[in-house]
């Protein structure tokens, strides 16, 4: 057999991908090295950094960092600079206006000697492009670039069987449309249509970029608060916008009159618990994803001893296979529940009452 | 900010999500056994009825730990 045939072969395939991923198991332990050296371990304080936001983008763990810029309005005016001045953590950089350093990942307004100046740092908001703000527009050039090609292809093969990017694609878009839209909004689902698949994928896409350690990944969009949010936030009004006379009713005239004084507090509350309980799920879930995975590898610098590594590497793996599974089933279920609760305020007639928190 | 029961009271919430989804999880087994053909509807239903009950669980994980 030559060398050519031996890279053609399937074997030879799949033995790549299962190096790349072995690869990608034992990648964390990389970032731990440094930190391990100096003082003394402390997984909580590690597992917090590598799930909160930065200001600069770690593309393979600590060696390799691009500074993101800086964007500060504060009272006198903006000022950009680029977060490379404020590293390693605790640098004091002198701006136009003000003094600045990162403490924890935040950045602080300090006098020039680096202590907290309590009253400029009320004035100055951070409006800075973050390791996840540049991370979500990764994604969504990924994205753009996916949906761009599969929607040309459609204009230009039309009436063909799918190709390519295009197979792979629509099967999930038929999935969305005929297993999670039509069924819980009825008539109207195709209206909804592009919300629900720009959610599901925008959520998909994070949340597996966030899987990934390194340079595409290494951000935490999904774990962070602000971002399921404003997620939950844009269904909280498209599901108020949209609702129709039947879900007002439902909510300000409950049946027996005397129920009035429980019911209505009740439906108020359960206006807003809905997108909440969106919003809390799929932040707690990638949160706590990502932090028992940290701490499995943890394991190895608390117990400092190498011979705890196969066995904390291999439950990493395993977490991570689960955690897999997870990045598929919170898009999934994030889409559902939206679709759900767009259906009850747009469905028509509902005889059954069926009450979803 | 933690204070010293906050753990305590995550563990509890994980107690309840575990029976809630244990629950969820058997009768879905149970119903797919007993009806094999209707398996995409009842997977459905058992991920929805799960995810709420994670919600749950997830929100007294939060308040417990912040």
């Amino acid at each position: 057999m030559n060398s050519n045939a031996i890279l053609k072969s399937k074997l030879f395939t799949k033995f790549l991908i299962c190096a790349f991923f072995l690869a990608l198991g034992a990648f964390p332990g990389k970032v731990f090295s440094q930190e391990a050296k100096g003082e003394k371990f402390d997984a909580g304080k590690t597992a917090m950094e590598h799930i909160a936001d930065k200001h600069e983008w770690h593309l393979f763990g600590e060696k390799v960092i691009v500074p993101l810029p800086v964007i500060l309005y504060t009272d006198k005016g903006f000022e950009f600079f680029s977060s490379g001045k404020l590293l390693p953590q605790g640098t004091v950089y002198q701006g136009k206006y003000y003094n600045y350093v990162l403490v924890n990942n935040k950045l602080e307004a300090v006098d020039p000697s680096g202590k907290l100046d309590v009253a400029a740092d009320k004035k100055v908001w951070d409006f800075s492009i973050t390791q996840n703000v540049a991370g979500m527009w990764l994604s969504g050039l990924v994205l753009l670039f996916v949906f761009l090609s599969v929607s040309s292809a459609y204009r230009k093969r039309e009436g063909k069987a799918p190709k390519g990017l295009q197979s792979f694609v629509e099967p999930v878009i038929l999935f969305i449309r005929d297993d999670v839209a039509r069924p819980n909004i009825g008539i109207k689902a195709d209206r909804f249509m592009p919300l629900l698949l720009t959610i599901f994928f925008f959520i998909l896409i994070n949340n597996f970029f966030g899987m990934i350690p390194f340079f595409p990944g290494g951000y935490n969009l999904t774990g962070n608060i602000a971002v399921t949010f404003t997620l939950a936030f844009i269904i909280f009004l498209v599901i108020n916008l949209n609702a129709n006379k039947h879900y007002w009713k439902h909510i300000f005239s409950p049946d027996p009159w005397w129920l009035f004084p429980i019911m209505i507090p009740v439906e108020i509350v359960g206006i807003f618990s809905k997108p909440i309980a969106l919003m809390i799920r799929l932040f707690a879930n990638m949160l706590a994803g990502h932090i028992v995975i940290i701490s499995l590898i943890s394991l190895i610098f608390i117990f400092n001893t190498l011979w705890i590594a196969p066995v904390s590497i291999g439950f990493a793996l395993f977490i991570d296979v689960i955690e897999v599974l997870v990045v598929f089933l919170q898009a999934y279920v994030f889409t559902i529940l939206s679709a759900l609760f767009i259906g009850m305020a747009v469905q028509e007639h509902h005889d059954g009452h069926q009450e979803v928190i | 900010m933690t204070s010293q029961y906050g753990p305590m009271g995550a563990g509890l919430a994980a107690i309840g999500a575990g029976i809630g989804i244990g629950q969820i999880g058997g009768k879905a087994v149970e119903a797919i056994a007993r009806q094999p053909e209707a398996i995409s509807k009842i997977q459905t239903n058992m991920i929805i009825a799960a995810a709420l009950v994670e919600g749950v669980a997830l929100f007294a994980v939060v308040v417990a730990l912040l």
